[in-house]
Order: C-alpha cells, then sequence, then structure tokens
C-alpha cells in the first residue's frame, strides 16, 4: 500500500474513483432490471394465455380466441425460405471477399461499401421493395415466398459480414498448413477453412435468423395479414411478430392473446439461441479450441 | 557462387539465380545453390536475411503469400518447377514443409493425418490406419498417442505437436522435407527429441532446415548454407559441407559468423 504525500488529488481521483465504480455497477443493473422487468412482464402476462390448445388451435375472433398455429407454421416457412435463400448466397460472397479478393482491390471495396450502405437502410424500405419486385415484377402476389427473399435481403449484408469475419479468422498458418500438404485452393477451403470457421458462420446464422424473426415491417406488404394455415409457400401467412403487432394494434381486445404470443415468439427465439450454442459448444469442444 | 562438387543426380534441388521480393522490397537477390538429395542441409544467417522466403521458394509455397514475388530458376530432375504451368500442389505433396510454430489443424490427432491422405484419394480404411501408424511410430509418437488418437491435437504439448507435424507431413510419403526452425519453439528436451527424428528422417528424406542454432546446424547438416544481408537483402554468402563451413569457411564474414563475432 502507498501512501501519497499530498491528498488532496488522492482524494478528488478518489471521489472520481467511487463514481466511476457507481455507474460501472449501476449501468449494468439498470440494463438488468430492465430486461428482467420486461421478461417478468410478458411471461406474468403471457403464461395465463398459453396453453396445448393456443399452440395447435386455429386463431379465431381475428386473433381474440382460438389459438396461433397456422401463425407458426408460417412464421417457420418464412424463416425457412429466408435461410435456405440468404445462407448460401452469403457463404459464396463471404467466401469470395474473404478468399478471393484483396481486400483492396476495387471490386470488393464495392461490394463492402454496398453492403454498409444496406446494412443500415430500415426494414420499411426492404417492405416496399419487396412487394414491388417480388409481389408485383415477378409476380408472386402477397406470399410468404415472397416475404421470405424480401428477408433475404434484408440480413443478407448482416450474414455476408459476419461470416466474412469468421473465414477471415482463421489463422493463416492453416491455410499455409493446408497448402503445403498439396491441398488444392477448393480443398483448403472445404476441408480446413470453412469446417474450421463453423462457429463464427453459427453466429452469423444465429443473429439473421434473430433480425428475421423479429421483422415486421419488411412482411407486412410482402407475406401479408392471412392468419389462415397456408397450404403452399404462394400463400399468404402471417408470422408471429405480424400477428402481435395486429393483434395490439387493430384489435380491441387482443392484448392476452398478443402477450401470449410474444411469449411464444420469446421461448422460440430462446429455443433457437440455445440450440446454436450447444452446436458451438460441441463443435468448439471437438477441435480442442477453449471449451 | 561454386557449385558443390557432386555429380548432377545427387542434385535435388539446382537454385539457380533466384530473387525473392514482396511488393518493391528486396528480400532475397540471387541465390544459386545446389542441394544434394542425401543428408541434411542446414541454413544459417541472421534474423530477416531471406531463409525463410528461400525455403518458401523450394515447394512454392510463396505464391500463396500476398504481394510475394520470385523470379530465377529452381530445377527438379531438369524440370523448372517455378514455371507456370507446374503443378505445385503435386510439388508440395512431395516437398514437405514444416513450420517454426507447430501448425496441427484443431482437429483430433487422427484428423489431422487422415485428412491430407483422403484428399489425395485413399478410399480404403484400413490403409488410411495402416499409414497412420507408419507415421506416427516413424515420428516417436505412436505410444505416446495410440490410446487417445480420437483427442484433439491441440490438446498435445508443443514438442508432440511438432511431431504430429511432421507425421502429417509424412503420410503423403515425400521425397523432401523443408523445416523452418523447427525446433524454436520447443523446450530443450522436447528440442533433443526432434533432433534426433531428424537425423533419422535424414536416411530416408532430403532435408533442408533453417536454425538459428549454430550447434544444431553443426549436429545435424550435413551440408551448410549461410545467409547474410547486405543493404537489406538477403543473399547467400557460401555453401559448402559441414565441416568446410564451420571449419574452413573461404569467407571472413562466415568465419566471424560462426565464431559468433557478429551480432
Ligand atoms: N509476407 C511478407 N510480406 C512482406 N515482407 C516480408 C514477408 N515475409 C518476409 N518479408 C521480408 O522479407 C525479408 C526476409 O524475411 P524472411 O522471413 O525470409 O527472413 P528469415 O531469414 O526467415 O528471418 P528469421 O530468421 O527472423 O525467420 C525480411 O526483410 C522480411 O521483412
Ligand atoms: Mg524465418
Amino acid at each position: 500500500m502507498s501512501v501519497a504525500l499530498d491528498d488532496r488529488p488522492t482524494n478528488a481521483s478518489g471521489h472520481g474513483r467511487l463514481l466511476v465504480l457507481a455507474l460501472t455497477w449501476l449501468a449494468p443493473a439498470i440494463v438488468a432490471a430492465a430486461f428482467l422487468w420486461l421478461i417478468g412482464d410478458v411471461v406474468l402476462r403471457g403464461i395465463g394465455g398459453v396453453d396445448w390448445n393456443f399452440i395447435v388451435d386455429v386463431p379465431r375472433n381475428a386473433g381474440r380466441a382460438g389459438g396461433i398455429a397456422p401463425i407458426i407454421v408460417s412464421t417457420f416457412l418464412v424463416i425457412l425460405v429466408c435461410v435456405a435463400v440468404a445462407v448460401p448466397l452469403s457463404l459464396f460472397a463471404a467466401l469470395f471477399l474473404a478468399e478471393f479478393s484483396r481486400a483492396s482491390v476495387p471490386m470488393s471495396r464495392i461490394i463492402r461499401l454496398s453492403l454498409n450502405c444496406l446494412a443500415a437502410v430500415p426494414s420499411i424500405v426492404f417492405g416496399i421493395f419487396g412487394n414491388a419486385l417480388f409481389c408485383v415484377a415477378l409476380g408472386m402476389g402477397y406470399s410468404i415466398l415472397s416475404g421470405g427473399l424480401t428477408l433475404a435481403c434484408m440480413v443478407l449484408p448482416i450474414l455476408i459480414r459476419t461470416m466474412e469475419n469468421a473465414i477471415r479468422a482463421v489463422p493463416e498458418d492453416y491455410r499455409l498448413g493446408a497448402a503445403a500438404l498439396g491441398l488444392s485452393k477448393s480443398q483448403v477451403i472445404i476441408r480446413v477453412i470453412l469446417p474450421l470457421s463453423i462457429p463464427g458462420l453459427l453466429v452469423g446464422l444465429l443473429l439473421g435468423v434473430g433480425r428475421a424473426l423479429a421483422e415486421t415491417a419488411a412482411l407486412v406488404f410482402t407475406s401479408g395479414y392471412v392468419d389462415r394455415m397456408p397450404s403452399s409457400l404462394l400463400d399468404s401467412g402471417r408470422t408471429l411478430s405480424i400477428h402481435i403487432l395486429d393483434l395490439s394494434m387493430n384489435v380491441a381486445g387482443g392484448d392476452k392473446n398478443a402477450y401470449a404470443s410474444v411469449l411464444v415468439l420469446g421461448v422460440l427465439i430462446l429455443v433457437i439461441n440455445s440450440g446454436i450454442a450447444a452446436l458451438l459448444f460441441f463443435s468448439k469442444r471437438r477441435s480442442g479450441l477453449t471449451s | 557462387m561454386a557449385p558443390l562438387d557432386v555429380t548432377s543426380d545427387s542434385i535435388f534441388w539446382r537454385v539457380n539465380d533466384l530473387t525473392v521480393s514482396y511488393g518493391k522490397a528486396l528480400a532475397l537477390s540471387s541465390v544459386s545453390i545446389d542441394i544434394r538429395k542425401t543428408g541434411v542441409t542446414a541454413i544459417i544467417g541472421p534474423s530477416g536475411c531471406g531463409k525463410s522466403s528461400f525455403l518458401c521458394c523450394l515447394n512454392r509455397l510463396s505464391e500463396m503469400i500476398p504481394g510475394c514475388c520470385v523470379s530465377g530458376r529452381i530445377e527438379i530432375q531438369r524440370e523448372n518447377i517455378l514455371a507456370t504451368r507446374f503443378d505445385s500442389t503435386s510439388l508440395r505433396r512431395r516437398v514437405g514443409l514444416i513450420f517454426q510454430k507447430p501448425n496441427p489443424f484443431p482437429m483430433s490427432i487422427r484428423r489431422n493425418l487422415e485428412l491430407p491422405l483422403r484428399e489425395h484419394g485413399m478410399r480404403d480404411s484400413r490403409e488410411v490406419d495402416s499409414t497412420i501408424t507408419r507415421c506416427l511410430t516413424e515420428v516417436g509418437l505412436w505410444s505416446e498417442v495410440k490410446d487417445r488418437l480420437d483427442a484433439p491435437a491441440l490438446s498435445l504439448s508443443g514438442g508432440q505437436q511438432q511431431r504430429l507435424c511432421i507425421a502429417r507431413a509424412l503420410v503423403l510419403k515425400p521425397d523432401a522435407l523443408l523445416m523452418d526452425e523447427p525446433c524454436s519453439a520447443l523446450d530443450p528436451v522436447s528440442t533433443a527429441v526432434v533432433e534426433s527424428l531428424i537425423q533419422s528422417l535424414s536416411k530416408n528424406y532430403t532435408i533442408v532446415m533453417v536454425t538459428h542454432n549454430l550447434r544444431q546446424a553443426r549436429r545435424l547438416g550435413s551440408d551448410v548454407a549461410f545467409f547474410w544481408m547486405r543493404d537489406g537483402a538477403g543473399m547467400l554468402i557460401e555453401a559448402g559441407s559441414s565441416d568446410q563451413i564451420f571449419n574452413s569457411p573461404r569467407h571472413e564474414l562466415t568465419q566471424r559468423y560462426v565464431l559468433g563475432q557478429v551480432a
């Protein structure tokens, strides 16, 4: 313990330290409290409305009664279309950016710039764009397909960027090591780089799916409001977030089922998160990188 | 540079006027040397004089390094391996490279060895297994890891990892091994193990080894090449048998370096 000769500055900085200390505890406490309040509110108000029937029944009386079965199905289908289109596209784009083009090449700079711009575009704009392109120009109408494709465009930037980072994060040692074994560039990518970047790719997927699940504005004009059970991807379908929006904004007396739907959406996100976290854990343990 | 006094079919690499630069910076200027098939050729010289750059040219890994530009001629069996139409992946299959820092893939021990085999077309699982056993035995790792082949390679010690990397190069039945300071990241005990491994491998493989350790070069090297840096560019000062370089060097610089009289 050192003793300061002049105790005034020490005192002052002591107060400063105390303040910083208080703030560093206060800020996370506020965040945690807000989070707990949110969760608590949703669980308390929603839990009463959620039972088996709510999951398997169709909505009745504009959603005030009945369940959300078709809405869960539509949500899954929209996400499925989005992931099926966006993931392969992003993976190849990320591979191109990370492996086949130098960061300084104009082509990849243009791509990066446009991705950054796209990432900043508000989702309602994607909705209008998706409506014009998929619903009208390509004649898909209000449909799950249109909605999923619109979401795919929307999550593309975030997916590409996280995937590019994941691929770049594979240390150069492994690239050179694999090449030194006489593997061709494509073998190096398929056998070494992609397997080693799986954790990062999964994180990207998680962010993308999370963003897609939460999306409403981009879907209002593309996948639409229809709350019937979809029979094909060309049917309109209402996702959970749109259902919640509709119940709370447009349907008097829809609050109870709105909360119940929020709870279901929350659980869904939690399940997807834990699933991907489990995958991450196992893939890291297998590779022997830190648990 | 006077070529070593040997007949041509005992030469593995015939390097002629090799120049390496990174962007505009010259890293190695006009190196000519013959590297013999038998024994260990040790490359010594101060840091930054282009030893690693030289090594990477011998299996053309240099083309993987951004900005690296190589000119000159390197012949293996009269064929110029620097020619663009020369198949560099099959060259790397014949010439293994061991890195300074052990770099096993973060996969299981077995997968590390299986991966190159499978990628080069070995389908039969029994053949794969027996090759893995043979190579792990060759590097003296078999008894240490035979019960944990499915454990992560990164759970091995540094010395074991380096031997695993050597085994990984050996599964492809190469003719030659390039080693870039293979012991510099290892403790003295592991170093001794790897050194004796190199000694025994040198009976069957052509080995070129970069080392900062002069005693190691003297112990292991049958030939020694001394690199130096002048005006920011690396160059070969002289090459010859270990005995000649250490006991009767032609250049005063070599003399001073091997006696430890230059920084
Ligand atoms: N990837 C690279 N990009 C740019 N310059 C490089 C690169 N690798 C090496 N150099 C430069 O080339 C010169 C030779 O480097 P090299 O690594 O071949 O030296 P070295 O003799 O192996 O040194 P050390 O003993 O420290 O390993 C150095 O001046 C270095 O700065
Ligand atoms: Mg080096």
